[in-house]
């Protein structure tokens, strides 16, 4: 993928990710987020790992995100009126983003292995087979157990969200 | 030319975004979408990882998996996550966190 290309997407994916945050308002945040989901499955695609790419797209800004507008909308949230954040939970969140931000940097400065690029591709690979071959024989066991944890999510949801019976 | 550590930066700048908005906002919605967008940060350079550990002309599918089970669990997560705001919701009425204080010390 062309620097160009990759920058651009970056800067969407950095820019309305910011802007989740920023919005006053709750479905402007979800929207921000779906277009920022957006520009990180583009990068998946840069990075050839097409499956996982399209994967993202199904479920985060499909699945998950029309899950989270729902909510938003089944709790009829307004925007919320502009409360004072107090200065020490202002200057303390900053601050440690900012260390954490220096970090970051001097640790990726520093780790000049990766200061090179990406090893070539062969000219033909079948991405979605890969996985599947991988999914179903070495990764089979954890590929079970999941199904099992999404069972329990689903009854765990149906019973929260039931109304107590008396 | 695009290095790893264009990746590795844009990846931790990301999970900077989510995290400096589980520290600053206090809808407890959009928190939640802070912590989605820290998981896909961490997504973004385990598949950056495996594309640059590839041999033999094709990527290291190990990390490309690990990110396929973290989506899966993220979903399940998401659903479970807004079925206890739901009920957060019917119980307080509130989704700002700093009403929701009763286990505060």
């Amino acid at each position: 993928m062309s620097p160009i290309l990759f920058w651009i997407f970056t800067a969407l994916m950095l820019g309305f990710g910011a802007a989740t945050l920023i919005n006053r308002n709750p479905v402007a945040s979800a929207l921000s987020l779906v277009v920022s989901l957006l520009g990180l499955s583009a990068l998946f695609f840069s990075l050839d790992a097409y499956f996982i790419g399209v994967i993202q797209i199904l479920v985060y800004a499909g699945a998950v995100m029309v899950l989270f507008l729902f909510i938003i909308m089944l709790l009829d949230l307004k925007a919320e009126q502009r409360r004072q954040l107090s200065l020490p939970v202002l200057l303390g969140g900053a601050a440690v983003t900012a260390l954490f931000v220096t970090q970051i940097v001097l640790v990726v400065r520093s780790f000049h292995a990766g200061n090179q690029s990406f090893p070539p591709l062969a000219s033909k690979f079948d991405d979605a087979s890969n996985i599947g071959n991988m999914l179903f024989s070495h990764y089979n066991l954890p590929f079970q157990v999941i199904g099992v944890l999404i069972l329990v999510a689903s009854i765990g949801v149906v019973v929260l969200s039931k109304r107590e019976l008396n | 030319m695009v290095t790893l550590n264009d990746y590795l930066l844009v990846s931790g700048l990301l999970f900077a975004l989510g995290f400096a908005g589980v520290l600053l906002r206090r809808n407890i919605l959009i928190i939640f979408m802070a912590l989605e967008l820290m998981l896909n940060a961490a997504n973004l350079s385990l598949v950056a990882f495996a594309r640059f550990n590839g041999t033999n002309g094709l990527p290291n599918y190990n990390g490309q998996m690990l990110v396929f089970f973290i989506i899966t669990v993220a979903a399940a997560e998401v659903a479970v996550g807004l079925a206890i705001i739901v009920a957060l919701y019917r119980a307080r009425q509130t989704t700002n966190v700093e009403d929701l204080n009763s286990l505060k010390f």
